[in-house]
Parts: structure tokens; sequence; C-alpha cells
């Protein structure tokens, strides 16, 4: 469904974060990125849906390049790609409901969204999502209202009123507390193997890569370094994709008793 | 959860309508009755003549046209010496009604006043800041004559209202254990004032300050229209002569000035912080 | 060991230190300043073209007009009244004509969300332009155009206040959260929702301040507009000026802080609900 070729991109005039990226998805599963911070993932996956335009290369999305596209076509593209982001990304000021609803825009004309008045089935999609997800009594709550989880929580019937065909998510759970982001990993896990929808996610907490994904790929200086199974992914292995030093502690051996507590 | 392919809807359905600004609805409609009713009675209270606005898109086609280009040369020296003054209003106005509103703003300020001061302060501040600065400057006008003299006062009492305010404002604002710790240890009231209250206001009032320059320059072009000295006078008296060339100059200089006084303001302010 | 050493506190035969509130650097800049502004000041103050007798006897002539004032003329009060809520009513009028105006301005005035860079500087320019020219200069031009009365009062003030809240709108949008955006972007939103959604509440708190706040300013500059025949109480000001009526112009004078203090109330009153 989705595949990147080649793909380069570099920030002002320094290195290229991404030198010649290359993949494809594989079916419907959950694919993990890891890779120390700066090694590209988040770059990657904003340059799936152009958030960030990448110089060179190919990005297909069922065939169609999506480095080529513009205007109304570059959002027909995007409606099917959703995304769940690190910091929500919600808009404070606006009710539960509103911000789950804002990801139907790119469906509805303007005047309907300015008004507020979505389709009925527009609206119990979003109930059944918002119970869903465990947020029934938040409806008209506004979004500075809530915690870190239920706001993510709320990112996530967002992306998901998209009807998407594919859901990335960068770093959704670096914001949340160990037990928080568990809980927030488990609902986007299992959500998404309900709607058979394949998911990319960049994660920081190998642990959980391990234990969520199907297919694990490390990033280290731009490329690709590692492609495959969860049970592949050894010790030595991290070691190549993680430079720093104490990154790697960290990830071979977390220190914070919470974080080993919420270990799967 | 997944919406079925043929567009059919499944389930039971929800009602859902964005919850409004004002809940009751009587006082939401009320609200918007009485306002809307309101808007409707003011706009017509405005004499909207079709006939004379007609009559004045030809005006305003002569006035454009005399304004274009701008006319620097035939009242040049003018053009310089009524910005000249306004400067100098400006400056002076500035120093010594920074300096006047020092008094006043710790008079008014709750906090370090006693009530009849406070009282009295207040309500200077007050009658200065209502009164707009082409009102104090007719009347200063008519009290001591024309010319920059009369502006000079006018833009001291504005800048009392505006500074003074603030000033009491910032005073109200600070943090009372400084002041205690020095009262506990004995000092007078006015040395309590130089080293607990001075320093937290400083660079407040240095910020103020610049501010008003601003704001004074702005206003010393205007109350030369009635006579107050400065660049004013040279632009009524150009409009009155129908002399739109030297009209439309003046107003491209004083833009000008402005943008710079501005700039020069706003890095002075951010180098003082 | 003890770091404290023992003996008394305070010895007359020890070093002395020297100390000073600035260090040498400030304070060659505290003196430079100093100096600068004295020195034009003194400048200012020997080039003004002032006729110094009036000045030595100002106080009194101040005195006299007080007095003169004194006491205020009630009976001018039915006179007064309409006039003052005509004066409410042009920056009313003024301010909302402004709202409307300003705010495809201060988005297009915006760099973050200003579509090119031929919008941007357009917008600017409008800004730059009504900022400058003071409310009762524009009221010169409209009643230059369009005739005495209200109407050109209300243009007036409409043109110097779309200046006025464009900037300051313009600065909150540039400062708002870009992430909301990108989330919108990403799921396929054209520009229209991204601005109803993500930009249009992040900055209503900010745009309802400067719109009560300028309206408060507007009441005060409406107050003299009548002076050049823009209508509000300005013309009753400048007539009973011109017959030295003094009791009638302490009556306006008192009506002019009445309208202002209204108008501060209302404003506070608005804040507090609003923001």
């Amino acid at each position: 469904m989705l595949e990147i070729k080649q793909l380069v991109k570099s920030y002002g005039d320094g290195q290229p974060v991404l030198k010649g990226l290359n993949f494809a998805t594989e079916g419907k599963a959950l694919t993990a990125v890891i890779g120390s911070s700066g090694a590209g993932k988040s770059t990657m996956l904003r340059c799936i849906n152009r958030l960030v335009t990448a110089d060179s290369g190919e990005i297909l999305f069922d065939g169609t390049d999506l480095l080529k596209l513009r205007g109304k076509a570059l959002q027909n593209a995007r409606r099917q790609i959703g995304m769940i982001f690190q910091a929500y990304n919600l808009v404070d000021r606006l009710t539960v409901m509103e911000n789950v609803l804002s990801g139907r825009l790119g469906y509805v004309p303007f005047l309907q969204g300015a008004l507020r008045r979505f389709s009925q089935d527009d609206i119990d999609h979003a109930y059944q999502l918002l119970q869903r997800v465990g947020l029934s009594q938040y409806v008209n709550q506004r979004c500075d209202e809530l915690s870190g989880g239920e706001r993510q929580r709320v990112g996530v019937a967002r992306a998901l009123m998209q009807d998407p065909r594919i859901l990335l998510a960068d770093e959704p759970t670096a914001s949340l507390d160990p037990k928080t982001s568990e809980r927030i990993m488990e609902l986007i896990a299992r959500l998404t193997e309900e709607l058979h929808l394949p998911v990319l996610i960049n994660l920081h907490n190998v642990a959980q890569a391990k234990h969520y994904a199907a297919r694990i790929v490390g990033l280290k200086d731009g490329v690709i370094v590692f492609d495959g199974k969860p049970r592949d992914l050894t010790d030595d292995v991290l070691e190549q994709i993680y430079t720093g030093h104490e990154e790697l502690e960290e990830q071979l051996h977390p220190h914070d008793e919470a974080v080993q507590e919420a270990a799967p | 959860m997944t919406r079925p392919a043929d567009g059919s809807s499944v389930g039971t359905h929800y009602a859902w309508k964005r919850p409004h600004f004002i809940e009751n609805p009587f006082v939401r409609f009320g609200l918007l009755t009485l306002a809307i009713g309101y808007l409707l009675y003011a706009m017509s209270s405005l004499e909207v003549d079709l006939q004379r606005i007609a009559r004045g898109i030809p005006r305003a086609i002569q006035i454009f046209s005399g304004a274009i280009p701008p006319n620097f040369a035939a009242r040049g020296s003018l053009i310089v010496s009524g910005f000249i003054e306004s400067i100098q209003i400006t400056l002076l106005a500035t120093a010594a009604g920074v300096l006047l509103s020092i008094p006043f703003g710790f008079a008014a300020a709750r906090n370090i006043s006693i009530l009849p001061f406070y009282g009295l302060g207040r309500a200077i501040i007050i009658v200065a800041r209502s009164l707009h600065p082409v009102v104090l400057g007719v009347l200063f006008v008519k009290a001591v004559g024309f010319g920059a003299f009369a502006g000079v006062l006018t833009l001291v009492i504005y800048t009392l209202g505006f500074v003074g305010k603030l000033l009491a404002e910032a005073v109200e604002e600070i943090k009372y254990g400084q002041i205690e710790a020095l009262k506990s240890a004995g000092a007078g009231y006015f040395t309590v004032l130089a080293y607990a209250v001075v320093p937290q206001i400083m660079p407040r009032l240095i910020g103020l300050t610049m501010y008003q320059l601003d704001i004074n320059l702005r206003a010393s072009a205007v109350i030369g229209l009635v006579g107050a000295g400065g660049i004013g006078n040279t632009l009524n008296s150009a409009f009155g002569r129908y002399d739109y060339g030297t009209a439309s100059a003046i107003l491209l200089v004083m833009i000008g000035i402005i943008l710079v006084v501005e700039t020069i303001s706003g890095k002075l302010r951010r180098f003082t912080k | 060991m003890s770091v404290l050493t023992s003996g008394p506190l305070r010895n007359v035969t020890d070093d002395h230190f020297a100390w000073h509130r600035h260090s040498l650097k400030e304070r060659v800049i505290r003196f430079l300043s100093f100096l600068t502004v004295g020195v034009v000041l003194v400048w200012t103050l020997g080039t003004i073209d002032v006729f110094w007798p009036w000045v030595w006897t100002a106080p009194e002539e101040i005195h006299d007009m007080f007095s003169r004032m004194m006491p205020p003329n009630y009976r001018t009060i039915p006179e007064i009244v309409p006039v003052l809520i005509e004066t409410i009513n042009i920056a009313t009028i003024g301010t909302i004509f402004a709202v409307v105006i300003s705010l495809p301005v201060a988005y297009l005035g915006a760099r973050n969300v200003s579509p090119n860079v031929i919008t941007l500087a357009v917008a600017r320019v409008i800004i730059v332009a009504s900022r400058s020219i003071n409310t009762l200069i524009w009221a010169l031009l409209f009643v230059a155009i369009l005739g005495p009365g209200p109407l050109a009062g209300v243009l007036a003030i409409a043109f110097r206040s779309v200046g006025f809240m464009g900037k300051l709108v313009g600065e909150s949008i540039e400062e708002i959260d870009w992430g909301p955006i990108e989330a919108l972007q990403s799921s396929g939103s054209a520009r229209g929702h991204i601005i109803t959604y993500a930009v249009v509440p992040q900055i209503i708190p900010s745009f309802w301040a400067v719109a009560i706040l300028r309206w408060d300013i507007n009441i005060r500059e409406s107050t003299v507009l009548g002076m050049v025949g823009a209508g509000g109480i300005g013309m009753l000001f400048q007539v009973a000026i011109d017959l030295f009526r003094w009791n009638t112009v302490s009556m306006v004078l008192v009506s002019i802080i009445v309208v202002v203090l209204f108008g501060e109330v209302v404003t506070a009153i608005v804040r507090r609900k609003l923001i």
C-alpha cells in the first residue's frame, strides 16, 4: 500500500537527515519505527503525509506518488492517512466532540464545517468512537480540561474519524507517564487490529515496540539498518541502532521502576 | 464502529449540537435582540444621505488627484519647522510629564498611599485620562495663548493620565514582602520607597517612557490642529487652503517619522529589558 | 573543622572593600544616557518657539480660566445628552465596522498564515497607513469628502481602528500553536476549515480584548470629532469655547468624563465575562 523509494531530506544547509530511505508496508500489521533522536524517524513519518516535503525520492500510496500532488488532490490523499501526534495537537479551546469531528473536515464543505453541521452518520460515528476510547462522558468538555492520556485518546478518535486507510503515529506516548503510555499503546494496537488498519508508529521505547509490533524497523543516520520481527531484535542489533551510550543503556536496562512495572 | 460499505446507517442514532456560549435561550435571544435593535437605531441616526455621498465622490477624486504627487517643495521649510516643533514639544512634555507622574502615580497606588492622597491622586489621573489631548489643547490655548507652550502643557497632562495610571498599577503589583522587610528594619517612608519600590518599578517606568514618547509624538501632530503648535498647524492650514499636495506630503512624513520612532523605541525597550 | 571563625563580627582594622551598585560598564552607560537626555532637553528648551513672559503668567491665567468655569451649568444637560449618545454611537458603529474589516487584514498581515508575500505586504501597508494617521485627521479627510455629520466620524473611527486591531490581532495570530494546524493539514482539510477550527479558537480571547480596548479608546476619540464637523459632542464644546460660555464648557467636560468612565465600566464588565 505504501512504498517509499530513495527518500532524501535535509534541513537548511546541514547534513541530510534522510539519506535515500527505502521502505514498504507489508499487509495490515503494526510496524514500529525505532532509532535514536535525530535518526530521522519523525522526518520520515512527516514526509509521508507531506507535513514535510522531501527533497527527492518517491512516496507511493497505492501507486500514486504523493510528492507530486498539490491542492485538492493532496487533500484527498491526506484524508486517507490518519496521524496521531506526540503533543496531541488538539484545539484546546474546542470541545472533545468538535475535535473528534474535525477529523472529518477533509470530507465536509466549508460552511457545514464552520457551522458545525455534520451529518447524522458522522455524529453517530463520533459517538461510537468516543465510547470505544472511553471518553463518552466528556463529549462537550473543553480539551484543555482533560489529562494527557485523555487528550491522546481524543487524538486517536480524531484520526480514526477520517476512516483512514493507514495510520501514522509520531511518538504518541512520549509525553505520557509510563502507565498511561501502556494504556494508549494498548488502545492503538487493539483498535487498529479490529479495523484491520496498517499502522506505522515511531517509538522511543523499544520494550513497547517489541511487545506491540509485528514488524520493527530500525533507523540510523537516515537509513534503515534493521527490518524484521521483534524476536530478531537482539541487544547486538540494538547497539548498532542506538549510537549514544546512555540511550542504549536506557533501552537495554530501563532503570525507572515505574517503567519496569508497567512493562508488559 | 466501522461504517457499512453501502452507506446505510446501523445502530443507535445520537443527537449533537454545539453547546452555545450563553446557555439560557431567553437571555441569549434577549441580548441578541437588544444588540440588533441598538445597531439598527444607531445606524439610522447616522444621516446617510446617498445624494451627499454621490456628490462626495467627485470631491474625493479632486482631493486625491491633488494629493498625488505629494508636494514637498512648496511649503518645505514650513513642514520641516512644523515637525521639529512637534518633536520639541514631545521631548519636553514627555520628560516633564513622566517626572510629574511619579509622585501622582505613587499617590494613586493603594498599597503605599494614604486615603486622602489616594483619592486625590486617582481623581486627577482619571480626569487627565478622560480628556482627549485635543480638548486639553483647546483649553490651554485659550489660557496661555497659541503655540508650543500650550502644546507642552497639554501633553504633560496627557502623559500624567497615562503614565500615572500605569505606574500606579505597577506599584500596586509589587511584592509587598520587600516593603515589609525594610519597614521592620526601621526605615522611614521615603527610604522604603527608594530601596523597595523604585528598583522594582524602574524598568517598567523606562519602558513606559519610551512608549509614551511614541504616543506623544502622534498626539503632538494632532493638537496642532487646534493651535497648540507643531505640524498640526501646518496641516490644518494646508487643508484650509485646499492644498492637498502639501497635506499628503505632511502625512507621508508623519507616517515615516512614526515608523522610525517606533522601531527605535522598540529596540531600546528590548535593550533595557 | 568549622568554617566559621570566632571573634568579633566587626573589626575596624580589617581590609576595606569597595562596593558599587553598578558595574563600571553599567555606570558608563548610565552616565552617557543621562548626559544625552540632558543635552537633548537643554537644546529643546533653548530652541523651542515659546514666548517666555507668557510662561510665567501661565499659572495665573489657568487659575482664572478655572474659576470662570465653576460651577458647571447644569441647565445645559438636556442639550448635551442626545449629543453624548451620538458620540457613543459613533464610537460603537465605527468600532464594529473596523472589526469586520480588520479580521481579514490581520490574517493577511500575519507572517505565518498569509498566503503569499503580496498579501502580506498589502496588509502591512494598510495597517501602517491606518495606524499612523490620527482619527482626527481621518475625520478632516472624510468631512472634506462627505461633508459634515456623524457619517464622517464613523468612517474616521473605523479607518483608524483597522490598523490598531489589525496589528494586535495579527501579532496574536503569529503566536498561535502550530500543532493543531498541522493536525488538520494532515487530515486533508482545506484552508477554510483550518482557519475556522485551528486559528480562530486560539485567538478569540485576545481578539475580544483588543476589540473592547479599541472601543474604549474610540469613545475618547469620538468626543473631539465634532470639532472638525464629524459629529458628537466636540461641536458643542467648540461652540461653548468660542462664545466664552465657560460654565457650559465645564459642564461639557464633566459629561465627557462621565461618558469615558461609562466606557471604562462597560469594558471592565465585558473583560470579566469574556476573558
